[in-house]
């Protein structure tokens, strides 16, 4: 049945994609336009998608009728438009390039002349939430709260806004895509400096906002069809106040400070607002609430799918990419099965029952000179999400999950000169400098005082650290079952936790075993267990008694996914591992697939025949294989994160289907592959490798003197890799190397001869083609 | 923290620990899905008797505000909804002891302490729930960990079913003053939230116990509303005896909430029925059969009224889009209707306040 509440079906919809991933527009996009593609074929419509990115789900053949490979922009999409004789268009699935395209369209007329119709959300709509001026005017209609702002057009109308509105202010770019050149200015000072960059980008509005930094902020995912039934799916706290943009905050579903008035009250306001915009199939609404009365701001509003609505589909198992498309077509949402449990309806707000925690993961530790600072401007370039049945089980899996290295809440793994400074002014290492601070024995008062996050996480996170110095008492003695059921609730590792006590994973995972504490599974059913689900959605958790679900005794294969999207590796990976899946099941294989990232396709839960949304971990994997018993683990389509445990998996006796993992290790060892080389006879500059940090030095010398290229093992695309051009550059790298691969620390290569461009430098004399090695590097996306 | 246990009459045990007030006892064992408002929830009359198992796996984060102030008792300027904690016991995975809002004062097992309630916490309530969904509602015990499943039955405190509603009415009339139109509540355990959605509306409540003579109040209300309240309705018989007798002869406007609906349907001639597990939660959808409209409404209910006893002159009002069930009924020549959702939420969405609206609008155009 076609939604009756569309007045004319169309037969050909064109659907833009968001082009190359950029920061703040990344995988997410690609997964929620699949979602769109796979509803609208499901209607028996003629697909028609524009999107240039070559890595994405939604461009290859199995989805859309007809990919072009054009930039997204008005010029192809309207001679697209003219040779497919499209009729509808969607401009909500490909974030905000296709919006902006979208509405460029519509101001050259485009759609009317050739007769296109917009689904969903109209045009009209989509300007009221993007032209702030416009934007407060329709909230006002309604008497909704704004944060107080002025759309400005020259230097001096913002001169003379801040005036009117005091100081502290953000400064922000209309248009634009996550807080673009957006700043928060304290002084005039701050004002003043800001200025030539916001109006030399040659932008037409500057919004001179009122800053509410320290306030809660929340976010709510409204969903509403042409019939007006309009519901939340999903509310979300982030962790950081107000003042640290949306993607660079550590968020929570569901919000976990607001009690019953405060949480009603924006759901009412959201829907309200929602009704009198007239949004049609998905938006985010986003507030800043007063952590100290009922006072609240409209912050802003998305007409489309975001990167926060991704994160809600996968926090809830609620399909909005999906369900907007179909609302699109005119269907109602009572209408709409309940995607997971099949025998409800998709007009419900899900309750969950376990803790969701989303965590930005950051790269600028490869750019030199960059601030590490976060604030109103969107940095990161991908993220994780984990779920667990606390805070701080959430919370620990998560930080573990965006693979810098640490082992959870670590109070110790990063130097802090000045931690009074760093709470205050925020970098990517806060979470790690709040740990620090608890540690140390500040109180939770005094930290809450710089940082301004909630007294509840930080209670939730000092009691994690608490444990963490029980662990570290601990050293040498043989921990109690008590205690380590604690510690496993509470989040930690089995790595972790040797390393806290002073012993091996192997020891603490037999100490593990021989007292029963396993992790259970427990199934994402969007009801809170009110209803049997019919989806395998699966997360571990160590504070389950109970396996929801029994593993099946088909012929199964374990897909390790690639974790969070990272410089070098991205969407690319996710096309892989979906790739696999659907290979594996037209061979009658059940798949399995474990990976975290929720900006990803391969964590839809209808993709594979079950889904495990986890850490991508020896421990995890080791506990999945003898629980699933399938018949083996692929570990070459998750990238780096995944071929890293391939060879413990692997000693362990776990079964790796494809390259074996002895291949795969004489591949990622440096040492062994540079001796591959020089048995097989192939040229390749001199090298040495060593393990030690003082032997490097040496080295250096032997080889001939600095420059030196210096690689690390089991490492991605070159990180840490670097050419060093004295000896405390050396050292410098060395230091850093450690971190980003821990688990193969110092073996690092020295090759004497040309730089990376291949350049020859001072008096060394090449040895060999860096080629290959250049060629695995990738740029971002 | 003591060690505790939740033992189900099918012999089911959970292991956890206490933190409320060190008692033993025993209740129809039901799960609500909420993700906030326990305050409200705890203390929502209609779950008097009943040992509340929250699947929300972090509760009390928000702690608890300031208690309630006795006087003056007709302002209702709290988040309560009733002057105490109306559960039987609480079965939790987590409670928060660290509690962070500007309302709060307690935290959530100081709260139960003091008001003499059992708590336990560190329970599988996935599991449990999964139990409940399966076998339906049972009985259960909370208990200490070294009581044995006979002493359990023998020495843990009960309360009588068939009493709930007398033991959560107020004990006396209360008046409340919002405007010129009076409305009389007929309180079988009434929220508190159903008297401020009135009054706030700008309309005077007479809140009288179910148990007392409601002819000398009618004469002088506007129109009846019907509140929810706990236990099975046919135990209310003597009320629905009253609305046959004394209220639909009046012709008022009556509008029921909850139980409301169901002692409505009941004087109306038609039947209830319980349900295996219940609708306890904040995401119920329900359908507007005439309008097709759809809302996410807050409910809790065990019993249910059942579509095909309805004589005639009444028809359904609201469908469950979930499991079809009953969500209200209305007479088709006369002003009366209900819901078995609750429109004052709290706690919940709001979505249905708007019949709060309706309803004073009927009874300021039927005003002699």
């Amino acid at each position: 049945m076609f939604g009756q509440y569309l007045p004319k079906k169309p037969r050909r919809v064109l659907i833009l994609g968001s082009g190359a991933l950029k920061i703040g527009e990344a995988g997410e996009f690609d997964y929620s336009g699949s979602q769109a593609i796979k509803a609208l074929k499901e209607e028996g419509l003629y697909t028609v998608l524009i999107n240039p990115n070559i890595a994405t789900i939604q461009t290859s053949d199995q989805l859309a009728d007809k990919v072009y490979f054009h930039p997204v922009d008005p010029y192809f999409v309207e001679k697209v438009i003219v040779r497919e004789d499209i009729d509808a268009i969607t401009v909500s699935f490909g974030g905000q390039t296709a919006l902006n395209c979208g509405v460029a369209l519509d101001a050259a007329g485009v759609f009317e002349k050739y007769g296109v119709r917009v689904l969903g959300t109209p045009i009209e709509a989509v300007r009221d939430t993007e032209d702030r001026r416009r934007f407060v005017q329709r909230l006002d209609e309604i008497n909704v709260k704004s944060a107080r702002a002025e759309a400005c057009h020259s230097e001096d109308e913002v001169r003379a806004a801040v005036g009117r509105i005091g100081l502290p202010v953000i400064l922000r770019a209309a248009y634009a895509l996550g807080g673009k050149g957006s700043r928060i200015c304290e002084t005039n000072d701050d004002v003043e400096s800001a200025l030539p960059k916001l109006f030399a980008s040659g932008l037409p509005q500057v919004l001179v906002e009122e800053s509410l930094r320290g306030w809660k902020e929340i976010e709510y995912e409204v969903v509403r069809d042409a019939r007006d039934n309009c519901i939340t799916v999903c509310n979300m706290e982030n962790v950081d106040p107000l003042g640290i943009h949306t993607g660079e905050s550590i968020v929570v579903a569901p919000s976990q400070t607001l009690n019953n008035e405060e949480y009603q009250l924006l759901r009412t306001i959201a829907i309200k607002t929602i009704r009198h915009l007239g949004i049609v199939g998905e938006c985010n609404i986003q507030y800043a609430l007063d952590p100290n009365s009922l006072d609240y701001r409209v912050i802003e509003v998305n007409a489309r799918l975001s990167r926060s609505s991704a994160l809600a589909s996968k926090a809830t198992g609620y399909p909005l990419a999906y369900v907007a498309a179909k609302l699109a077509l005119g269907y109602m949402l009572p209408d709409l099965p309940n995607a997971i449990t099949r025998r409800t309806s998709a007009f419900f707000e899900p309750a969950l029952d376990y803790v969701v925690c989303k965590v930005p993961r950051w790269d600028l530790e490869k750019f030199v000179g960059v601030e590490h600072k976060i604030g109103s401007e969107m940095k990161s370039v991908g993220e994780v999400m984990s779920i667990g049945k606390t805070f701080a089980e959430a919370l620990q899996k998560a930080l573990r999950m965006i693979d810098i290295g640490v082992d959870g809440i670590d109070p110790h793994k990063f130097k802090f000169t000045d931690i009074r400074k760093e709470l205050k002014e925020p970098s990517q290492r806060r979470m790690f400098a709040v740990a620090r601070a608890l540690h140390e024995g500040m109180t939770i008062d005094e930290v809450h005082a710089l940082s301004r996050i909630d007294e509840f996480f930080l209670s939730e996170i000092a009691d994690t650290v608490r444990l963490g110095r029980e662990l570290e008492d601990h050293a040498g003695k043989e921990l109690s079952a008590e205690t380590l059921g604690r510690a496993k609730k509470q989040g930690f590792s089995d790595k972790g936790i040797a390393k806290r006590t002073g012993t091996t994973e192997d020891i603490v995972r037999d100490l593990r075993r021989r007292n029963g504490i396993r992790p259970h599974v427990a199934q994402i059913d969007t009801l809170a267990a009110e209803y049997p689900a019919e989806t395998n959605y699966l997360y571990l958790t160590y504070h389950a008694q109970a396996d929801d679900v029994q593993p099946s005794w088909r012929k199964k294969v374990l897909v390790l996914g690639s974790g969070a999207y990272r410089i070098g590796s991205s969407v690319e990976f996710d096309w892989c591992c979906v790739s696999a899946i659907l290979a594996a099941r037209e061979l009658g294989f059940e798949t399995i697939v474990l990976n975290y990232n929720p900006e990803t396709v391969s964590t839809d839960y209808d993709v594979s025949d079950s889904l495990v949304f986890d850490e991508i971990t020896f421990e995890n994997v080791l506990e999945l294989w003898e629980r699933e018993r399938p018949y083996g683990v692929i570990v070459s389509m998750g990238g780096q994160v995944a071929n890293n445990i391939a060879i413990r998996l692997h000693r362990a006796g776990v079964k790796i289907l494809g390259t074996s993992p002895e291949s795969i290790d004489g591949a990622e060892d440096r040492e062994k592959f540079s001796g591959l080389l020089d048995k097989l006879g192939i040229d390749q500059p001199r090298w040495t490798s060593t393990g030690k940090l003082e032997d490097a030095e040496a080295i250096a010398e032997s080889l001939g003197g600095y420059p030196v290229l210096v690689r690390p093992s089991y490492v991605l695309s070159g990180a840490a890799m670097t050419v060093a051009h004295e000896r405390e550059h050396l050292r410098n790298y060395l230091t850093r190397a450690t971190d980003v691969s821990p688990e193969h620390p110092v073996v690092a290569e020295l090759e004497g001869g040309r730089d990376r461009r291949g350049r020859r430098r001072g008096r060394n004399r090449p040895l060999g083609d860096l080629g290959a090695h250049r060629e695995r590097r990738r740029s971002l996306g | 923290m003591q060690a505790m246990k939740l033992l189900l009459a099918d012999g089911t045990v959970y292991e956890g620990r206490s933190f409320g007030a060190a008692r033993e006892v025993s209740g129809e064992v039901v799960f609500n899905t909420g993700m906030s408002g326990y305050v409200e929830t705890l203390t929502d009359p209609s779950y008097k008797g009943q040992i509340l198992v929250l699947t929300y796996p972090l509760q009390g984060n928000y702690g608890v505000p300031a208690p309630r102030k006795i006087e003056p008792l007709a302002e209702l300027r709290d988040k309560y909804e009733s002057g105490r904690v109306q559960v039987q016991g609480l079965v939790v995975l987590r409670h928060s002891p660290n509690p962070s809002h500007y309302d709060n004062v307690r935290t959530l097992g100081q709260w139960l302490a003091s008001e003499g309630v059992p708590a336990i916490e560190c329970v599988d309530t996935r599991a449990l729930t999964r139990k409940l969904r399966e076998h339906g509602t049972v009985e259960g015990f909370l208990v200490d960990q070294k009581t044995s499943p006979v002493d359990a039955r023998a020495k843990t405190e009960h309360v009588e079913m068939a009493r709930v509603c007398a033991m959560t009415t107020v004990p006396d009339v209360i008046r409340y003053e919002g405007g010129p139109l009076k409305i009389l509540l007929v309180d079988t355990g009434a929220k508190d939230s159903i008297v401020r959605s009135i009054v706030a509306r700008g309309a005077s409540v007479i809140r009288v116990p179910f148990h007392k003579d409601l002819r000398p109040y009618l004469k002088e209300c506007d129109g009846v509303l019907l509140s929810n309240g706990p236990g099975d309705p046919k135990d209310m018989l003597s009320t629905v005896e009253q609305l046959k007798t004394a209220v639909f002869p009046s012709g008022k406007p009556i509008f029921g909430v909850c139980m409301g609906n169901q002692l409505l349907g009941l004087a109306a001639g038609g039947n209830t029925v319980k349900l295996k597990y219940g609708h306890r939660s904040q995401n119920q959808p329900v359908q507007d059969l005439l309008t097709r409209r759809c809302y996410v409404t807050s409910q809790n209910h065990g019993y249910v009224v059942d579509d095909e006893s309805l004589p005639a002159e009444w028809e359904p009002w609201f469908v469950n889009v979930n499991d079809g069930s009953n969500e209200g009924i209305r007479c088709r020549t006369r002003p009366w209707a209900s819901v078995q959702f609750h429109p004052e939420a709290a706690p919940g969405p709001e979505d249905a306040a708007f019949l709060f609206d309706d309803f004073l609008r009927l009874v300021g155009s039927t005003r002699v």
